[in-house]
């Protein structure tokens, strides 16, 4: 490991101890505890094995695979459009998240661009289920560390959000919306005004959850100097999105890697935040929907007219060709890697998932925590398993 | 409980116990993938509050629960642990299986890792279908089992036999 700090040298000290018996008098027994593969507190099935030394974990080993469904796989064996249906499941919570860098790549391959208004309502939604999937974070954060009422205020106002979508893709938790070239359908008539409105409802369950947690002792107490990863620990494990963002590394693809979208006309803001433990993590997410909010807003007031589809082939045969298109997705970098021989179907799909990589850093970030504590480490890294084990 | 177990149960003591375990359902959720999300939102959001149908969601063990609710894929590594939870559960027990994925492997039919319907492993008493199913469908498949339930015949269900783990 590049860096290991003081906790973690004295964990290591207490493991050695414990093994070779060095204390007996004041030996504590060693116990090796089982969380998951489900559990409140796991966000589905990750399964974790923690090796405990009186309230000290000594060992976290993560167990994924409970969730595998075989995505990539399963793309070899549908066509392009099917994929999506497919990968919608993917990030459950930001479902049209998932589809923009598929839709992107296999736009690469076959060289077509998507016009103004689609890429324009492609943000909008792309944001609109950033929204969606960390508002759920907000609260549900609050609810590993014993206050349940956040989750409350989240589903509530996750609603609103999800009524835009469904009311916009006809899909409320799985849009299946983006199409190779263009969108399925124009927006409604009287959804921007009414996603204005939502917005500002947004913004109010910022501000009320930045009143009622962030401010708060509890919580203050629960996840300052709790789980702290630095900067460039961070970059070897591979973390990316807000994680990556909490420990002081300002990169985000939304403004450093252009691609399909339109972050670039836009008035926004990448957060970061130094400290890199979990209430940075809290706090960026925080600031993310915020801005995210911001920029639907600019997005609705600036959406181009026209088409929303360009000229496509009824029958979609991708020439052969390898490409990689790569987007921000609310959990972290999320890309695509298509292998085409000019069929109906992907050769081979490569998947680049955030929570993966984001996981990685589980078995380092554990050791010399305490128990309790592993709960809002866990809970402040946000993972999805589907995410993870695709 | 010698006498519901016989099933010489008097009819109107019957429909007042089947009246009172219809409306204090205790459901463990087992929330697996996108449909835990939609039990989420049905077991806790302010919208579609299931407590007013007399179902008390989140015991903390599976030995507290008379309902659970699978939502979500069941694959092939986590269908152990699923059988386990059942056997776990005290008689009488019900199961509701949320999603198309767990009622017959859904958009994943084709995979090598996906146990194809909990049915497979555990007996069912209501499917919902979806994918994922709207809050609103988990209500009316909560609605369904009480019916199911109010009708009972206790001694059928609560056999009593005792708890077998393999």
């Amino acid at each position: 490991m590049t860096a290991v700090s003081e906790r973690q040298q004295l964990a290591y000290i207490a493991s050695q101890a414990a093994d070779m018996r060095v204390n007996v008098e004041l030996e504590t027994e060693g116990m090796t505890l089982n969380i998951g593969p489900q559990h409140p507190a796991t966000h589905g099935t990750l399964r974790i094995i923690v090796k405990l030394d009186g309230e000290q974990v000594v060992a976290a080993d993560p167990v994924p695979g409970y969730m595998h469904r075989g995505y990539e796989k399963l793309s070899e064996v549908r066509t392009y459009p099917q994929v999506t249906t497919l990968i919608n499941r993917i990030d459950w919570l930001g479902s049209f998240a998932n589809e923009v860098p598929f839709i992107l790549a296999a736009e690469r391959l076959m060289e077509v661009e998507a016009p103004p208004r689609a890429q324009w309502i492609r943000t909008i939604l792309f944001e609109l289920s950033r929204i969606a999937n960390v508002a759920l974070f907000l609260g549900d954060m609050a609810v590993q560390l014993g206050a349940v009422t956040p989750v409350f205020y989240a589903f509530r106002d996750r609603e609103y959000v999800l009524n835009l979508i469904e009311s916009a893709t006809g899909g409320r938790f799985h849009p299946n919306f983006d199409r190779i070239g263009g969108l399925k359908d124009d927006l409604p008539k009287g959804w921007i005004a009414e996603t204005n409105q939502v917005m500002q409802k947004v913004q109010a369950f910022c501000d009320e959850l930045d009143a009622l947690l962030l401010g708060n002792e509890i919580f203050n107490v629960r996840t300052r100097g709790i789980g702290v990863v630095p900067a460039e620990v961070a970059q070897s494990y591979g973390l990316s999105g807000a994680n990556l963002r909490a420990s002081g590394v300002d990169w985000d693809h939304r403004r450093d890697t252009p691609c399909g979208l339109v972050y670039d006309k836009l008035d926004w803001k990448v957060w970061t935040h130094p400290d890199g433990d979990s209430y940075a993590r809290y706090w960026v997410r925080l600031q993310e929907v915020r801005e995210a909010a911001k920029m639907v807003v600019q997005l609705c007031d600036g959406l181009p007219p026209g088409p929303i589809m360009a000229k496509v082939p009824r029958i979609i045969k991708v020439p052969a060709g390898e490409a990689w298109a790569v987007t921000e997705n609310p959990l972290g970098e999320m890309g695509y890697y298509i292998v085409s021989k000019g069929d109906l179907v992907p050769d081979r799909v490569k998947i680049r998932s955030a929570s993966f990589n984001n996981i990685s850093i589980v078995p380092w970030l554990l050791r010399g925590v305490y128990v309790p504590d592993v709960i809002s480490i866990l809970a402040s890294l946000y993972f999805i398993l589907g995410d993870i084990d695709r | 409980m010698g006498l519901v177990e016989s099933g010489k149960l008097p009819k109107p003591l019957t429909k007042l116990l089947n009246i009172s375990r219809k409306y204090s359902m205790w459901v463990y959720q087992w929330g697996l993938a996108c449909c835990a999300i939609e039990m989420g939102s049905a077991f806790a959001s302010p919208r579609y509050d299931v407590m007013r149908l007399g179902v008390i969601p989140f015991p903390a063990s599976p030995r507290q629960a008379d309902l659970v609710v699978i939502s979500g894929t069941v694959t092939d590594k986590m269908a152990p642990a699923i059988r386990r939870l059942y056997e776990q559960m005290p008689d009488p027990k019900y199961v509701i299986s949320m999603g198309s994925c767990a009622n017959c492997g859904g958009p994943y039919w084709d995979s090598y890792s996906v146990t194809k319907g909990v049915d497979q492993i555990i007996p069912v008493d209501v499917y919902v279908p979806g994918c994922p199913p709207r809050p609103e469908a988990l209500l009316e498949g909560i609605v369904l089992l009480q019916e199911m339930v109010a009708n009972e015949d206790m001694a059928a269900k609560w056999k009593g036999e005792p708890l077998v783990v393999n």
